[in-house]
């Protein structure tokens, strides 16, 4: 028996990433950073912008995300999120965009309160890699 | 008959025809490539959409109060149809496919006295569709500037379709797209995407019990939206890997079309050439003989 699960983050162009044998997943879900372990109870839920810590064997690895869904179902947690990027290959200029991009956002007057609420999630999470 | 003059001008223009057409198969083969592959790589979110989907109407205990989105509004008098075509022509049956499953749809709907509401993706669809129900198509959506099908794309059609849904201008909808078998086959598809066809829910009711955050109807009417535009998204891969597979087939028959006659043509020329020459011949023999 492994001592970790699987996980997998797919986005609509592809399947993102694939890996085995991981330890602990950190997920930004909606009410909440939510640690996942292995044997974790069949959980759904959805995500919010925010960091994907992965650890596994080999390291740490983090990707941001703007928004999805998690599903967790023996021992196979899948991520289904339509904007994700790994943090080490966000560059000065991306972020910069990004960050651009989601005040911009932020900043529109006629939006929900939810909606609203999720850019500034945005914003904040953006600045906090800066 | 034509004089030889003409018959070799045809024959040349016959077959930069044919060279344009082959360069166009090229073109056409890289392309389906990279959609097909496309269109391979977005099956697992689509499918793993679904299988959440599948898993949370499940749970939902109370349908009654089930979101509209997949329950649907309890009428079937106004549908909505969105017809997915091409914003190019030149590839064989693949947008006449879809406009005739759309046609014959739209007068089964007709025929029962209900409302039609049509919007169009790609300007084809729309160019076939006006002339017969011009009147019914309120939207005309039209994504000649991106290269290849993405998913903001998708998600501003949804947009629109969950708008009028929400100002219920329309109980059920239906997407025309089509499905990519192979290169030679491409099926022309009506789903339903509101209300949810559950219809797969039922033989895979897994006695699974998940824990929810937060409740199911919450994250419910999350996912819904974005099932729609997953749906979408999932038509138009379909759709432009079909298109590119369907012009390469076309243009393929068009150019073994080209040879062909590029033959027939070379071979009445000589006939003509070598009938020429008897001619003569036989003038010159009959002018000699009769000295």
């Amino acid at each position: 028996m492994s001592e970790g699960f699987k996980i997998e983050i797919v986005n609509p162009e592809k399947s993102f990433l694939v890996k085995e044998d991981v330890l602990e997943v950190v997920v930004p879900a909606f009410e909440g950073e939510m640690g996942i372990l292995k044997d974790h109870i069949s959980i759904i839920s959805f995500l919010k912008p925010g960091i994907i810590k992965i650890f596994s064997k080999s390291g740490e690895e983090s990707y941001y995300v703007e928004d999805g869904i998690v599903e967790f179902k023996d021992n196979n947690l899948s991520i289904l999120t339509s904007i994700i990027f790994n943090v080490v290959d966000l560059d000065k200029s991306k972020l910069e965009d990004l960050l651009k991009k989601a005040e911009e956002e932020a900043n529109q007057t006629e939006i929900s309160d939810q909606f609203k609420y999720l850019a500034d999630q945005k914003v904040q999470v953006l600045r906090s890699i800066n | 008959m034509a004089s030889l003059d003409d018959l070799k001008k045809r024959i040349a223009s016959v077959k930069s025809t044919q060279k344009i057409t082959k360069a166009m198969k090229m073109v056409a083969a890289a392309k389906l490539r990279k959609a097909q592959e496309n269109a391979e790589n977005g099956r697992p979110y689509s499918e793993k959409m679904k299988n959440v989907i599948l898993n949370l109407s499940n749970g939902v205990s109370d349908k009654e109060n089930a979101p509209k989105l997949l329950s649907g509004t309890g009428n079937n008098k106004v549908h909505l149809c969105v017809v997915m075509t091409s914003d190019r022509g030149l590839c064989g049956g693949f947008n006449s496919n879809i406009i005739k499953k759309a046609k014959s749809f739209f007068s089964k709907i007709l025929s029962e006295g209900k409302e039609l509401k049509i919007i169009t993706v790609g300007s084809k669809g729309n160019d076939q569709l006006k002339r017969m129900y011009g009147d019914k198509i309120i939207e005309n959506i039209s994504f000649k500037e991106s290269k290849n099908a993405n998913y903001f794309d998708a998600e501003k059609v949804s947009k629109i379709v969950i708008d009028k849904f929400e100002k219920s201008e329309f109980d059920i909808c239906t997407i025309f797209y089509n499905q990519f078998k192979n290169v030679i086959t491409q099926i022309p598809q009506a789903q339903q995407l509101v209300p949810l066809n559950n219809e797969v829910s039922e033989e895979k009711s897994s006695e699974e019990s998940y824990e929810f955050e937060p409740d199911e109807d919450e994250i419910l009417s999350n996912l819904l939206p974005k099932n729609i535009s997953t749906q979408i998204f999932k038509a138009m891969l379909e759709n432009s890997a079909s298109e590119q597979g369907s012009r390469m087939s076309a243009m393929d028959n068009a150019t073994r079309n080209a040879g062909e006659m590029v033959d027939k043509l070379t071979i009445q020329y000589n006939r003509s050439r070598q009938a020429a020459i008897t001619k003569e011949l036989i003038e010159i023999i009959s002018g000699a003989e009769s000295l």
